[in-house]
């Protein structure tokens, strides 16, 4: 008797460890670099506790302007995905058309490039020397609106983020159930006055919670602003060249920033769970919506519609791989086609391509592990330590990827506490662990909802069979956890090689990812690397979702 | 085999005492069922039994040996779930293999050993298949298979048919029984279904709010219930006041509220009381020769046909309700507003304290 009792603290002491291990990994890796910031934004050597990085900023339009610059396009996009990305989701749903298949596996395509990548297309289409550009004003002398600036960002940001919107859209339309609709038009509401009144209200907690994933997209994302803003500077862009500037850059300053872009997403966070609650309800359909046939011009009109939004969202991809087998010679495109880019990407940038399976591969293992441990504890081992590391792993899901790279910038550089201890800044490690940070919200998530779906009861069961709780785990509650982790594992090794934000801060030359290269190729004008890099880059994409949809076993990406 | 053995169980759930002090034995073989009402503690102390619930009071043993501060894979248990809890990502084969080879047993003897009890069940045709595959039944066959070839001391089961389609049920309750006689283990069963409890068990506990108000045989609850709360939980009832009075030659009698009186000897040597009486609905009996019974005149509010018997709903003088129930027959022609004499089968009524909670005709 005595014997059971030491081994059953024994295992206790197992999760107990697991958990205690976690939690100190994410106080040195989120806490500490997070933390570390807070006091650098508020205290100087010199001054002691001040908040003049904070009144600097709000005092100079030249600065505050960028937060006025980023709410503006973020807002801009947001709600023209939101147009595109419900209107495209009831055409699916609501309507019977060919190639929907094909249709939705290119929109997924185009939300999981790296924006900047579709606005380094988008100048090459419609900038001032783009083939749009110059066709329009050869042929019909008809002179482009200016695509820099606001515009350009909101043109981006639009067509890359209303996939997501779709997705959302898409999937909350599955639970709507058909009868709702014919209730509705037995109560003779129908067509345009039935989606205002009936489909749009149930969508609602959906487009909300969409709205959120978008703004917060948009409104963190560096690269696009940076490449086709000119001389609009979003909030982002100021902290990174605050950060990066060439004067040496104002850590402190840009600290501040970073702060001020922690709590606007916090709260922004905050206002939508509020708002999302007072729309919650469930619903459950039992015959999904049916699509309908449609016959003459509303039949061309809904093909017209939704092949010519996924053209266009798609696009920029396809004008890159086209240009990859251009020659070319610095930013100008010469005739004739070839290899070249390819042959000098894989010379000159041969690590990078590397790097990009290397780093998010280290990254997705720690992932996968974490997620496991973090999600088991979370929901079957609910105390103190767990409820903390719970919170903890969901902060990364709302801190801007720009003030996670600076963070660890700062937090790492001269090691904790100036200590020498983990001084991991230039280093593979830093990129590995940042990646796993950001993306383990996602992963946790996804695998909380498979572990949900195992009731308490199969565990028992093992357990009344003589099975120890570790064994259990192991042999049971993993096992059957794995497809879903596995996906939501695929899906973030996705974001993960598309990543710019955090990379282009904490990146030597010899951890340079692909998307890092590509942004540095664009920015010295190597436009042929870049098509071939941003090419390669695609087929890593395409190749990972067939592989999602393989072992998922589904064609379809719930977020 | 295994004799079962609860002192004083005690169980709290934040704060709340959900099962007080519970006393139970359970004999080596028997199959015993703790029926009651949702949340009157059946499974709770189900789960004690098995180890997944913690005990905050009392001794739980097998065979004299305490078992309370084992560890569930330690208490050589099989147990069979509500929702079968076959584990998705193995064959059925792997499934009823899975405890034996935490026994860590000679490969051949696993194999040979799930091989036995799949044919128990009559499974052996379905050994490699996955789960999803299998209907309900079918897993919680399986489930079962698995929890008896770990050749366990006793076999928990935690509403086992209750996700199961009604015909199925019946079907499942006679195989589990089979089963059961054959392994000849110590079981113990948790149903809220009265009717599944009377058809299994041998032994039966009705329990409400975590204390047992009986523990006997399904025909002893059925006729000589305990008190109030199981007359009208196992089978139905009909409940009257009465007033128990002795007559001038000290014999007793209960005198209903509509008057009519029945002599009842058997409670002689109580004093005059009020009571309470259980009569089901099969012990009114409807007399047409009114000349040499005493009865009493109803009227016919309501009439179900249920096949084998007709369900009638009549009103006393006394302008309460009761149920009666009558074998059917193709002749018979009673509507609503009919007047009938009924008389009792005085043999098979319960009579009760004022309070319901003592049976009267059980006091000696």
């Amino acid at each position: 008797m005595k014997n059971t009792k030491k081994v059953n603290r024994f295992r206790l002491d197992i999760w107990g460890i697991a958990g205690l291990v976690i939690l100190i990994t994410y106080l040195l890796f989120l806490v500490y670099p997070v933390g570390n910031i807070l006091k650098q934004s508020f205290y100087t050597s010199e001054l002691g506790f001040s908040i003049e990085n904070f009144s600097k900023f709000f005092s100079m339009s030249y600065y505050s302007d960028t937060l006025f610059n980023s709410f503006k396009v973020s807002i801009t996009a947001t709600f023209f995905a939101l147009i595109i990305g419900i209107l495209l989701a009831y055409l699916f749903a609501m309507f019977d058309f060919k190639g929907k298949k094909f249709l939705r596996i290119l929109i997924i395509i185009a939300s999981m490039s790296a924006p900047f990548i579709g606005a380094y297309s988008w100048i090459l289409l419609l900038g001032r020397s783009g083939v749009i550009t110059s066709f329009l004003s050869r042929i019909f002398g008809f002179q482009m609106p200016d695509i820099y600036g606001f515009s350009g960002i909101v043109l981006v940001f639009t067509l890359q983020l209303f996939p997501l919107i779709f997705l959302y859209i898409n999937g909350a339309f599955k639970s709507i159930d058909q009868s709702i609709l014919e209730a509705a038009e037995g109560m003779g509401v129908t067509g345009i006055s039935r989606f205002f009144k009936v489909v749009l209200p149930l969508l609602m907690p959906t487009v909300l919670a969409g709205a959120l994933l978008v703004f917060m997209r948009a409104f963190s994302d560096f690269g696009t602003p940076m490449l086709i803003g000119e001389g609009y500077r979003t909030f982002p862009v100021l902290i990174y060249t605050e950060f990066i500037s060439e004067v040496g850059g104002d850590a402190a300053f840009a600290s501040a920033l970073a702060v001020i872009a922690i709590v606007i997403a916090l709260s922004i966070f905050m206002l939508q769970q509020v708002v999302s609650l007072r729309f919650a309800f469930s619903m459950n359909a039992l015959h999904p919506v049916r699509t309908k046939k449609v016959t003459g011009i509303k039949k061309v009109l809904v093909y017209v519609a939704s092949y010519g939004i996924v053209f266009t969202a798609v696009l920029p991809q396809l004008y890159l791989v086209y240009t990859s087998f251009q020659n070319t010679s610095g930013m100008v495109f010469q005739s004739g086609y070839s290899l070249d880019s390819y042959l000098e990407a894989f010379s000159r940038m041969g690590n990078s391509i590397f790097n990009t399976v290397r780093i998010p591969f280290f990254a997705i293992i720690l992932v996968i592990l974490f997620a496991v441990f973090i999600s088991y504890l979370a929901v079957r081992r609910r105390n103190a330590v767990t409820s903390t590391i719970d919170s903890l792993s969901m902060i990364p899901y709302i801190v801007p990827g720009t003030v996670l790279g600076i963070a660890y910038l700062t937090s790492y550089n001269t090691g904790i506490g100036g200590s020498g201890i983990l001084s991991i800044t230039g280093t593979t490690m830093i990129l590995v662990i940042s990646f796993a940070v950001r993306r383990l919200p996602y992963t946790i998530r996804s695998s909380v909802a498979s572990l949900h779906q195992i009731s308490p009861s199969i565990e028992e069961a093992a357990q009344s069979l003589g099975s120890s709780k570790l064994n259990t785990f192991f042999r049971i509650t993993v096992p059957m956890m794995m497809p879903g982790i596995i996906a939501g594992a695929i899906l973030s090794w996705i974001t993960m090689i598309s990543e710019l934000s955090t990379s282009i801060l904490l990146y030597t030359v010899n951890t340079r990812t692909v998307t890092v290269a590509i942004y540095t190729e664009v920015i010295r004008g190597n436009y042929g690397i870049a098509a071939a890099l941003s090419t390669i880059l695609m087929i890593f994409t395409v190749l990972s979702l067939l592989l999602f949809m393989k072992v998922s076993g589904k064609d379809e990406i719930s977020l | 085999m295994t004799l079962i053995k609860i002192e004083h169980a005690k169980k709290v759930f934040d704060n709340t005492v959900v099962i007080p002090d519970l006393n139970i034995t359970i004999k080596e073989g028997a199959l015993f069922t703790l029926l009651g009402p949702s949340g009157c503690g059946k499974t709770t102390l189900l789960r004690m039994i098995a180890g997944f619930n913690s005990i905050e009071g009392g001794d739980f043993s097998f065979n004299e040996k305490r078992i309370n501060d084992q560890e569930p894979s330690r208490r050589n248990i099989g147990m069979v779930f509500q929702n079968y809890a076959i584990f998705p990502h193995l064959t059925v084969r792997e499934n009823v293999e899975f405890g034996l080879k935490q026994r860590k047993l000679d490969k051949k003897i696993i194999r040979e050993r799930a091989e036995k009890y799949l044919k128990l069940i009559q499974m052996e045709k379905f050994m490699d298949r996955k789960p999803e595959q299998l209907s309900g039944g079918q897993q919680q066959r399986v489930a079962l298979a698995r929890a008896l070839a770990i050749n366990p001391d006793v076999l928990l089961m935690d509403e086992p048919l209750s996700n199961l389609d009604a015909k199925l049920r019946i079907d499942m309750r006679k195989a589990i029984r089979e089963i059961q006689r054959e392994v000849g283990i110590t079981t113990v069963y948790v149903t809220h279904d009265q009717e599944e409890a009377m058809a299994i068990s041998d032994q039966i506990a009705v329990m409400k709010d975590g204390i047992v108000q009986q523990v006997g045989s399904p025909k002893s609850l059925y006729h000589r219930p305990s008190n109030e709360f199981v007359a009208s939980f196992i089978g139905r009832t009909n409940m009257l006041n009465a007033e128990l009075k002795h007559n001038e030659e000290g014999i007793a009698e209960l005198h209903l509220q509509n008057d009519f009186t029945i002599p009842y000897p058997k409670l002689n040597h109580l004093d005059d009381q009020q009571v309470r009486i259980s009569i089901r609905p099969e012990d009114f009996i409807r007399i047409e020769d009114t000349t040499s019974v005493d009865t009493f005149k109803v009227r016919i509010e309501d009439s179900v046909y249920l096949g084998l018997n007709t369900e009638y709903v009549v009103s006393l003088t006394d302008k309460h309700h009761i149920q009666v129930t009558e074998e059917s027959s193709f002749d018979e022609d009673l509507n609503v507003g009919d007047r009938v004499h009924l008389t009792i089968n005085t043999n098979k009524i319960n009579v009760y304290c004022a309070d319901g909670l003592t049976n009267l005709s059980e006091v000696k």
